[in-house]
């Protein structure tokens, strides 16, 4: 049989989990980031496309999770281990937090890049998960496509052609 | 919000008309700056998730010249004017004289960005002054940003202040096409304007229309 591989898409504010063959894919990231947690072992790995920093900042009474790095990021690790993945071997790589546009007046909405970045670092450490590769900040956008197999995740822009991490 | 819940046919239509207002104004600006025919669509309002969003611009990956407006004053919102790469470096080849202009590669012709920021400037303008006097509210928009990159990661940066009331965007879409487009269905620009929630309210109010009948 030839392996068939299925690519997965996660759309904005949303995460999923992917298992060997099939590989995972999110696109058009610009100030959000595309946090992928794996066991590499177990060929398992769960992205999630996070928009905001912290859920506090949410003002609607019901809560998309999978919007905001603390609530994303927990939820994903729960169902990472619950899917058979070990929570001593997950390890995260990350890529975007752009800055699409640059302005004069320096609000925290116009830096909401580099915010969630650090949000996602902290929320990280606090998950006892080590980044072993990120590509964040710049001002282009990404795609990224992680395959659980090879644990290589591949990152296209648009002016800087593709690398892997 | 829970305003995006009641909005009802009559409200969408309103919009609508803000949308076709402003964009009317727009596209004569356009059409006196490139000294040509522009063509326009009846606006397009609708309520959609963000990821419909992004397939309205033909997906998250395609890559798109935007321009990016903060509007500020008594109704602040985002506003996009969003071109096909091609157009864009069409209009832009067309406003500088220039033929050899090229959007594939950076560094580009600085003289290039900036006409083209002008372009959004004065079509932002012209859209915004339109709609200023027509609800009577004052809105300031700020200094053009422009981002050659994909849609999704332009637009999202649009739907920063939104998404953390919503995860729906009411969107007023208005499709601008010049007459001489080979093919009118891929060469399309696109202004996107996005209302922050609390805005709707106060446009709304200020035209004089009950928001919850």
């Amino acid at each position: 049989m030839i392996e068939c591989k299925n690519i997965i898409k996660v759309g904005i504010a949303d995460m999923n989990i992917v298992k060997t063959p099939d590989i995972i894919r999110t696109s058009g990231l610009g100030s959000c980031v595309g946090v992928v947690i794996f066991d590499q072992s177990k060929e398992i790995a769960g992205l999630a496309h996070i928009m905001l920093p912290d859920s506090t900042l949410a003002k609607a009474g019901s809560l998309n999770i999978a919007k905001y790095a603390d609530t994303a990021l927990k939820d994903l690790v729960s169902k990472l281990i619950h899917k058979g993945a070990r929570a001593y071997s997950l390890k995260a790589k990350i890529a975007g937090g752009a800055q699409m546009f640059h302005f004069s007046s320096g609000s925290d909405i116009m830096r909401i890049g580099p915010r969630n970045v650090e949000a996602v670092k902290t929320e990280l450490t606090a998950l006892k998960i080590s980044i072993v590769a990120e590509d964040v900040g710049g001002n282009s956008g990404r795609t990224i496509e992680f395959d659980p197999q090879t644990c290589l995740l591949h990152i296209r822009t648009v002016n800087k052609g593709v690398r892997e991490i | 919000m829970s305003f995006i819940k009641h909005i009802s046919s009559m409200h969408l239509d309103i919009l609508k008309e803000i949308g076709n207002i402003g964009a009317g104004h727009a596209a004569t600006a356009l059409s006196k700056l490139l000294n040509k025919k522009i063509d326009m669509k009846v606006p397009d309002v609708r309520v959609v998730s963000f990821d419909e969003m992004m397939n309205m611009m033909g997906g998250a990956d395609n890559v798109v010249a935007g321009v990016f407006l903060r509007i500020e004053g008594d109704a602040p919102g985002n506003m996009f004017f969003v071109l096909p790469v091609e157009q864009a470096t069409h209009f832009i080849q067309e406003m500088i004289g220039d033929e050899s202009f090229s959007l594939e590669l950076p560094p580009y012709n600085e003289i290039g960005i900036s006409a083209f920021q002008e372009l959004g400037n004065i079509l932002s303008g012209s859209y915004l002054s339109s709609l200023s006097d027509f609800t009577n509210l004052s809105l300031y928009p700020s200094v053009p940003a422009l981002s050659i990159d994909m849609a999704g990661a332009i637009i999202s940066f649009g739907l920063i202040e939104l998404s953390q009331v919503s995860d729906y965007a009411i969107v007023i879409d208005t499709a601008l096409t010049d007459d001489e487009g080979i093919d009118l269905e891929s060469v399309k620009g696109h202004f996107f304007l996005l209302p922050d929630p609390e805005s709707f309210e106060t446009i709304f109010t200020s035209l004089g229309v009950p928001q919850n009948d």
